[in-house]
Formats: structure tokens, sequence, C-alpha cells
């Protein structure tokens, strides 16, 4: 299941609902991952752009891989302003067994960093920079570029 | 005509362009002197799927979709 959310996510909640939804499913691991958004680097928070349609080809494949481990993903994001202090990212596997799910939130997450269609700025003074430092190419980048 | 998002930080509006491949739309770009620094680190997609390869036929209903380096999360 693949959420957005304007803003700031409501964490407490979204873990709550989550959890309501498969704690009777009998999987034995729900392994969350919260992203909170740190002040450092002079910033005011984070802001986000998303490609819905590609991100959610993008977690489709991940959750047919999940599946196949009798596993379950489950992510929000936000779009927009994201504040320091609060969430703009959750994710979280369930699955029968701890190993598979401790595994698969961390290849999922590796993965989401490298290859989401999603576009972080920084918040400097109410004005949105693009991180572009901190960003990843994607696979096939330059196809367009014109010869030297 | 085929239509071409710039998405994220590009920050161009869309596009429509008569073409029948990728490679007719690098060339098409290549004067566009501001874009090119863009189109050195952007990937494309052609209807949602990222391609590589300039040879593919486009089409006029065709969507073509230019991505700059993702960081989530």
């Amino acid at each position: 299941m693949l959420e957005l959310h304007e803003g700031s996510l409501h964490v407490k909640e979204i873990l709550a609902a989550w959890y309501d939804k498969i704690c009777d499913k009998n999987y034995g691991a729900f392994i969350p991952f919260v992203g909170i958004v740190r002040d450092e680097d002079g910033i005011d928070g984070l802001s986000f752009d998303i490609y819905e349609p590609i991100l959610q080809s993008w977690f489709d494949a991940w959750q047919e891989k999940a599946k196949a481990q009798n596993a379950v993903l489950l992510m929000a994001h936000s779009r927009g302003d994201v504040p320091n202090h609060t969430s703009s990212y959750i994710s979280a596997v369930v699955s029968p067994k701890r190993k598979v799910a401790l595994k698969l939130i961390n290849d999922f997450v590796e993965d989401f960093k490298a290859n989401a269609p999603i576009w972080k700025y920084d918040l400097i003074e109410g004005k949105r920079v693009y991180a572009k430092d901190r960003s990843h190419l994607l696979q096939g980048h330059g196809l367009l570029k014109a010869d030297a | 005509m085929a239509k071409v998002e710039f998405l994220g930080p590009i920050g161009r509006p869309s596009l429509d362009v008569d073409i029948s491949n990728l490679n007719e739309l690098k060339d098409y770009f290549k004067e566009d002197k501001a874009l090119q620094e863009w189109l050195g680190i952007c990937a494309v997609a052609v209807n949602d799927t990222l391609v590589c390869d300039l040879n593919m036929p486009i089409a006029s209903e065709d969507k073509i979709s230019l991505l700059p380096p993702v960081c989530g999360g």
C-alpha cells in the first residue's frame, strides 16, 4: 500500500492505522522505518515533488518481490513542505518471519533512495533549493544530451 | 504531437513535439544550452517506463518524461 500526503506525515495515526490493518493477519513481525527531517545546514525543512505514475509502478514491483516472500510492504511519503523535526517518509514490512522483514526493509529503503522518482529541496529562507548534490542519477541518464 | 514533460526541479512547462523517435528529440534540444545541463543528468521515460534506446519509435500520443536525479525520504 502506497500513500501520498500533503505536508508532514501524521506518524502516530499512520502507524496505528497500519497496525490495526495487519495485527489480526497472523504476521509475526511489523518493522516500520520512520524518516524524520533533521535540523542541519541551516535548513528550515525539506520539500518534495513526486512523479506518481512511476513511483506507483516502482512500488508495485517491490510489492511483488515482498509477496514472493510472504511479506507485505507499506509506504507513506509527503508532498510539498515538511518542517524540521517532522516526518516525510514511513515505510514498513510485515512478514511472518522477522529475518525476512529486517532484510526486506533495508533493501527496500536503499532502492527507494536510489530509484523512487521523488525530488528533494532544502527549505532555506522561504525558498526551495534542489538538493542536487544529495540526489541519485537514474538508469539511462544523459540519453538526450547532445554529443560533444 | 508527442508531449514532453520536464519533471521535478527542471521547472519548464510541458512541450508538444513532432518527432518519430528519441534521436529526433535529442536533435531538437541540441541548441538549447540551458537544457543541455539538465539533459546530461536526466533519465528518460516513455509512457512512464524508463528507456535507454535513442532509436525507440515515438508516436503522436506518447508521453516523454525527463527525470532529474532523485532523492526521496
